[in-house]
């Protein structure tokens, strides 16, 4: 119960007002299509540098927390899902809308996000310091292969190919490696002055989420966004409780999905929600009203995706495997203020962890307290152009990729990897893994030359790194995350090219 | 069309690979590049294995890039790449951001460039921008930016 002693520092006045500032901006910018919660977050790290740790990592969690709640108000206004997150939301959510009953589907959205989301966080605060205590016991054998399952299963699971997502998370493996070498000072493939120092790792989160997504909005040139946004009208929140009460069936399978598949690193809400939309169905006896406006619907979807934001920090506390690209995200947000996450983060830093966790707590239920009232700004937000989109999003990136470290370099590498990254993922490629690679890069490393260093002195390098019944699991994780995934796309291809001879 | 995108990007991806597994191979001192040849080694092999497909015409994750998208996209894409690489830096951040800002604004927005009353919102949403950046950055922040021929 150490996390209650640190319930106060959450209400201290500048981490109340940016827990403040980012619920509100994070719910805007959710509800903004185009502007995802793990650009949103890249795009906050450079103003947390010039905070304390816990101040700025209060600023991310909220935005993280919002930003996901936030694109349910998109997803049932003008049914355009703020993040890919909120996809199940719209399929009841905005026909709700069109049947008048916006609000109460905002309401419900919102409601059923804090329950879900303060369930995750629960699952949070009582799992991480168990996990984070047995994650003691791990030597450098033992923390190398976590840091390969974090790019693997990211690379396998997040991506759409396997092959594509396991080499993204090479190449982020090898933009790790830029740089002088730590242990002889060697330089390593420093082809331009900019990376005489390696690649910065905001600089690089910046560009590799959101130059793509400026590119994506200039390629579809002069549109103008012609949506409709649905008039809101008022509606009794004690009805949406009343709802949300009658429908404890819903809700329950959509915080239990969430938080599931929030422990499982490298799958996201958008299955979350998907999966709750999908079980709530099959378990309710109105199944044949879903996806024509049925509460249950979205109160399952958005609970389940508020869900997994807690439980996908899990991995990310104790084993630096994030859950979900947000968090890793918020791992790069860790890093740069020197806190690395497991042990150490509990240890030496309690009243980080603990604020953070806490403000997460106090951030749910802020999220629906403002998250009523903030919904109808948030649409006419939505409806901002793709151009001052795009050339905000592009101002921002070059500010906050140079403040990092008042280096024209990381802005190069920024727009650089930016510019790349859009291609890339044009063929099948990911920017998740890259990011895994980038940021795990150096653990993986580093534990890896220890390990070598131990395995020479020992048993040898072989016997190290694959024998002990810890390192065989570690393995087994891997191949069965990259043997689920290859089994899973094979099996989509070959119901594709069925459907195609049916055809 | 499809199929020779798929063969020029993972052709470039392959290029990386060899080039990355060739200096971790060869440069001195090995202990250094340790780990970087454990994992240029995956990356070639996946690279070569991804190569290989698009040539074969297997390659099925991807649309790949229409000549269309890429045209409306392509005068955005050298304005930023010319504020990012030049102006940013010869001409000073703030000068160069609200330059790149109101060419972007004009380029892409859908309203006529006929109508003065387009021009002039565009002005006011970059003054308003500039203003933006330079509260949080400059005063807020306190972030040195290169000031350079201008501001």
């Amino acid at each position: 119960m150490e996390f209650i002693h640190y319930f106060g520092d959450v209400f201290a006045p500048v981490s109340f007002l940016l827990l403040l500032i980012g619920t509100i901006g994070g719910l805007i910018l959710g509800a903004t299509p185009g502007l995802s919660p793990t650009m949103a977050v890249a795009l906050l790290i450079p103003f947390t540098f010039h905070l304390e740790a816990a101040q700025g990592l209060i600023l991310l969690g909220a935005a993280y927390t919002s930003t996901v709640a936030g694109g349910a108000v998109s997803a049932i206004l003008l049914k355009i899902p703020g993040a890919p997150a909120n996809i199940a939301t719209t399929l009841d959510g905005h026909t709700m809308a069109q049947q008048g009953k916006g609000a109460r589907a905002l309401q419900l959205s919102f409601l059923a996000s804090a329950i879900g989301g303060v369930f995750g966080v629960l699952l949070l605060i009582f799992l991480t310091p168990v996990l984070a205590k047995w994650a003691l016991a791990f030597g450098p054998s033992h923390l190398f292969w976590l840091a390969i399952i974090g790019v693997t299963i990211i690379g396998s699971l997040d991506s759409s190919s396997v092959v594509k997502g396991l080499l993204s998370g090479c190449i982020g493996l090898w933009l790790a490696t830029i740089g002088f070498d730590d242990i002889m000072g060697a330089q390593r493939f420093i082809f331009h002055p900019a990376l005489g120092g390696g690649i910065n790792i905001i600089a690089a989160l910046i560009g590799l989420f959101a130059i793509p997504q400026v590119l994506d909005m200039f390629s579809k040139g002069r549109r103008s966004t012609d949506m409709e946004v649905i008039e809101v009208e008022k509606s009794s929140l004690t009805g949406a409780v009343h709802e949300i009460l009658r429908r404890t069936r819903a809700l329950t399978i959509g915080t239990t999905t969430g938080s599931v598949i929030g422990l499982i690193p490298g799958v996201g809400g958008q299955i979350a929600g998907l999966v709750a939309y999908d079980q709530a169905r099959k378990f309710s006896p109105e199944r044949e009203k879903f996806g024509t406006g049925h509460t249950e619907g979205v109160i399952a979807a958005e609970s389940a995706n508020n869900a997994m934001v807690g439980p996908s920090l899990v991995p990310l506390l104790t084993l630096s495997i994030p859950g979900s690209p947000t968090a890793a995200v918020l791992l790069g947000g860790l890093l740069i203020h020197g806190i690395f996450p497991g042990t150490d983060l509990f240890d030496n830093h309690p009243d980080v962890a603990w604020t953070f966790i806490n403000s997460m707590l106090i951030g749910q239920v802020l999220m629906c307290l403002f998250g009523l009232y903030v919904a109808g700004l948030a649409a006419r937000v939505a409806q901002i152009p793709h151009s001052v989109m795009a050339a905000v999003v592009l101002g921002l990136a070059v500010f906050g990729s140079y403040s990092v470290q008042s280096s024209m370099g990381d802005v190069y590498v920024m727009a650089t990897l930016g510019v790349m990254m859009y291609f890339l993922e044009r063929f099948g490629f990911s920017a998740a893994p890259l990011v895994l690679g980038l940021i795990l890069g150096p653990i993986a490393e580093a534990n890896f030359i220890q390990g070598s260093m131990i395995a020479n002195a020992t048993d040898g390098i072989g016997a190290y790194f694959l024998g002990g019944a810890m390192n065989l699991f570690l393995i087994a994780v891997v191949v069965a995350s990259i043997g689920y995934s290859v089994w899973m796309e094979l099996r989509e291809r070959n119901r594709k090219s069925n459907a195609g001879v049916t055809k | 069309m499809n199929r020779t995108q798929h063969i020029i990007s993972s052709g470039l991806v392959a290029f990386v690979g060899l080039w990355v597994c060739g200096i971790s191979y060869t440069q001195q001192p090995a202990e250094a590049f340790l780990f970087p040849r454990l994992i240029s080694s995956v990356f070639v092999a996946l690279a070569l294995w991804t190569f290989g497909k698009a040539i074969m015409g297997w390659s099925k994750v991807g649309n790949g890039v229409s000549a269309r998208a890429f045209m409306q996209m392509l005068p955005g894409l050298l304005v930023a790449i010319l504020y990012v690489f030049w102006a940013a830096k010869g001409l000073g951040f703030y000068t160069a951001t609200s330059i790149c800002f109101f060419i972007l604004l004009s380029l892409y927005d859908p309203a006529p460039h006929t109508e003065p009353r387009s021009w002039i919102k565009r002005l006011i949403i970059s003054g308003v921008f500039m203003v933006v950046i330079y509260g949080l950055f400059a005063k807020l922040l306190k972030v040195y930016t290169p000031r350079e021929i201008f501001f």
